[in-house]
């Protein structure tokens, strides 16, 4: 066996070296290269970096609301603690690495990581708490069936020590079953039945008893199969919820507010974000703040000065026009963003981008998993963008769009300067693009000087 | 106007490659021309009654899904065959076209029994085959057309000697990832890994399958439908037919 040794500076200093390089050529943030090139150097360098953190780290994942959650977190966060947080999203081990990297005075790792990483990261870092928060269908051809996730996770789960922080969304079916393999966890969900869905969307995916196969009876579906639920032979129903959001108020676009409700107390929390998606992030910030010994204030009042994580949620003034730019990226998670959408002043004009990159998914079908029809009524025009625009197109014309409103521009600043063009003065343009159409959307933003580049912001 | 009469099999549980995309093509291009789509869910312990659906459509699932419906299946058989017996036309994909064949060994070890509707076994492997495929069928002698989909399956398809293939693979893995082959074809019986979903791109194909099903319907033989303009469709098709040939999937 070999004996830990603290990493070698000359390393460490040559992937901090590469970050500034690339910021430099323009070639990125450096988000995720240096954290490569020291793996490559050494292969523990990771790990020895996370034990140099005095208070831990605690971890994130979910299909949906991960990088938001994280960043809610560090908000609440970051007036008690020195964080190292991988804001900009970089998700992946080397991402992590970078951003222990960049940190080099911090105490607490914070980091969001991807559903696929999470057991190898768990297993590497030790963290102090991992906060589970969801588990939809997404990108098949690249992570696989969702039991198989939730298999990688429930083993990942088995192997955490006694004392670490277990928090997880009790909504969902899968992460309950999930989390009983360690005591003691800490129940997240959503507690009102006025802000459930009538039924289940059709992209919902465990709807059936995870013990005997049963399809569960909902007495409230909030978000996907997330919500109150339980099995009609008795074999498993959603466990009592420690933290809570209650008396939910949903403002279109606008901003959302609950009551949070906690062993310590409740308390209103007003967020300056929108939809219900964006309260199960809320409430599982709060559910992980708390377990790392945050009080019920604090926790309130970050999540009251938390604006947006990058790209999920972004408004920019063009001129005398404005954009608003929405990820979409998997059913549930675009289910949402249109609910939303619909809740408030539905868009006349809209530009949707589907790309297919390996960080989109290669396998374009989702597209036609995600409720696009309550757009419909009134969509005059669809501008559809991206390297997979026709196929978007025919999502929304089998949809029922008329083929005359819909628009095919597959280069996306192009798609850009069209739907502004369409766009009257005081208007916003609504834009809904997958990953990497967001990546190249800010791209033109940034080198228009309407926005920053990513890597610069604090999240 | 006829109505065509769709038996969908267990949508809540075989619809995980978007299968609601091929119906909602199908309905709309038969409303196109004047036809309306009936589509009913055919579940768990529903009762097939051959002769009164023209179209049998089953899509794809999770392995837990496939295992769930698979038993239900085979007591569903004994209609299905009377129905393609009959003139009834079949598309299944993926878990579906699986479950077609005689048997299919999951991942797992499991068994689990197929109706053999079509001419085929599947044994899953190791690798999973994923990536996006373009296929060369001739369901009408001398008509040459492509299919352009996504593959994603760890099940290997083998085709009994003499079994019919749905087309031949340009690009991606097809049924094994050796034999070149894609699907399997047995008269109005079609099955395939390729989704996407696979009708939206490959319009002929819906098109195909509703004249066959106006046949059933009409007692005759496949009826003619009008064309139509199908621009988006096209340049759909172009795309993913481009995506097959750069990127398609191949053993290493």
């Amino acid at each position: 066996m070999r004996r830990p040794r603290p990493p070698l500076g000359l390393e460490i200093a040559a992937a901090r070296g590469v970050a500034a390089l690339s910021r430099r050529v323009g070639a990125g943030g450096g988000t995720t290269i240096p954290g490569k090139l020291l793996a490559q150097l050494d292969r523990d360098a990771i790990d020895r970096l996370a034990a140099g953190l005095t208070e831990g780290t605690a971890l994130v994942s979910a299909t949906n609301g991960k990088t938001t959650t994280a960043a809610m977190t560090a908000e609440i966060l970051r007036p008690g603690h020195r964080l190292a947080h991988n804001a900009a999203g970089a998700n992946l081990v080397s991402g992590v690495a970078s951003a222990l990297l960049a940190a080099r005075d911090a105490e607490l790792g914070l980091f969001e990581v991807d559903e696929g990483a999470l057991p190898e990261l768990m297993r590497r870092l030790q963290p102090r708490a991992v906060c589970l928060g969801n588990l939809f269908r997404d990108q098949l051809d690249r992570y696989g069936e969702l039991e198989l996730v939730a298999e990688r996770w429930r083993a990942a789960v088995d192997g955490l020590p006694r004392q670490a922080q277990l928090v997880y969304n009790a909504d969902d079916p899968q992460l309950a079953a999930v989390s009983e393999g360690h005591p003691g966890g800490v129940a997240f969900g959503l507690d009102d039945a006025r802000v459930a869905r009538p039924a289940l969307q059709h992209a919902a995916d465990s709807k059936y008893c995870v013990r005997c196969g049963t399809p569960y009876h909902y007495a409230a579906a909030y978000v996907g199969h997330l919500g109150d639920y339980r099995c009609p032979r008795g074999h498993h129903a959603r466990p009592p919820l420690e933290v809570a959001a209650r008396d939910i108020a949903l403002h279109g676009l606008e901003r959302a507010a609950f009551l949070l409700d906690t062993p310590e107390g409740s308390r209103r929390i007003e967020l300056r974000l929108p939809g219900l998606y964006n309260v199960y992030n809320a409430v599982a910030a709060a559910a992980l703040a708390r377990a790392l010994g945050t009080g019920l204030d604090e926790i309130g009042a970050g999540l009251e000065r938390f604006s947006a994580a990058f790209g999920r949620f972004e408004r920019v003034a063009v001129g005398d026009k404005g954009i608003l730019l929405l990820l979409i990226k998997n059913p549930a998670g675009a289910n949402e963003v249109i609910r939303t959408l619909v809740d408030g002043d539905p868009p006349s004009l809209l530009v949707v981008a589907l790309n297919d990159e390996i960080a989109d998914g290669r396998d374009v079908s989702w597209i036609w998993d995600v409720d696009f029809e309550p757009l419909l009524p009134g969509l005059g025009r669809l501008i559809a963008s991206g390297g997979r625009a026709a196929e978007l197109g025919l999502r929304f014309r089998y949809g029922g769009l008329d083929e005359d409103a819909i628009e095919l521009v597959p280069d996306l600043e192009n798609a850009l300067d069209r739907g502004l063009e369409l766009t009257p003065t005081g208007g916003e343009l609504v834009l809904l693009p997958t990953y990497t159409a967001m990546l190249g959307l800010q791209r033109i933003l940034s080198a228009r000087r309407l926005a920053r580049p990513y890597w610069e912001r604090s999240g | 106007m006829t109505a065509i009469r769709v038996g969908h099999l267990y949508p809540d549980y075989l619809n995980i490659y978007a299968d609601r995309g091929n119906i909602a093509v199908l309905s709309r291009r038969a409303d196109w021309r004047g036809h309306e789509l009936e589509v009913t869910a055919l579940g768990l312990e529903d009762v097939v009654v051959p002769g009164e659906h023209d179209l049998y459509y089953v899509g794809g699932g999770q392995d837990r899904e496939q295992v769930l419906v698979a038993e239900d299946l085979v007591r569903k058989a004994g209609q299905l065959h009377e129905a393609v017996a009959g003139g009834a036309a079949v598309l299944a994909v993926c878990g579906g076209y699986q479950l077609l064949g005689r048997s299919y060994r999951g991942f797992h070890g499991e068994d689990m029994p197929g109706i053999g509707l079509l001419p085929l076994e599947t044994v899953a492997g190791e690798r999973r085959m994923i990536g996006d495929v373009l296929i060369e069928c001739e369901l009408e002698p001398g008509e040459k057309r492509t299919l352009a989909g996504f593959e994603n399956h760890a099940g290997r398809t083998r085709l009994d000697p003499g079994a019919e293939p749905l087309g031949r693979v340009l690009a991606g893995f097809g049924n094994d990832g050796e034999s070149g082959f894609e699907g399997c074809r047995a008269g109005r019986v079609i099955g395939t890994y390729l989704h996407g979903p696979l009708l939206p791109r490959n319009a002929w194909l819906a098109d195909w399958l509703l004249a066959q099903a106006l046949g059933h319907r009409t007692g005759g033989e496949p009826l003619e439908l009008e064309p139509l303009p199908d621009g988006l469709e096209g340049r759909a098709h172009e795309v993913s037919s481009g995506r097959a040939r750069a990127r398609g999937g191949r053993f290493d």
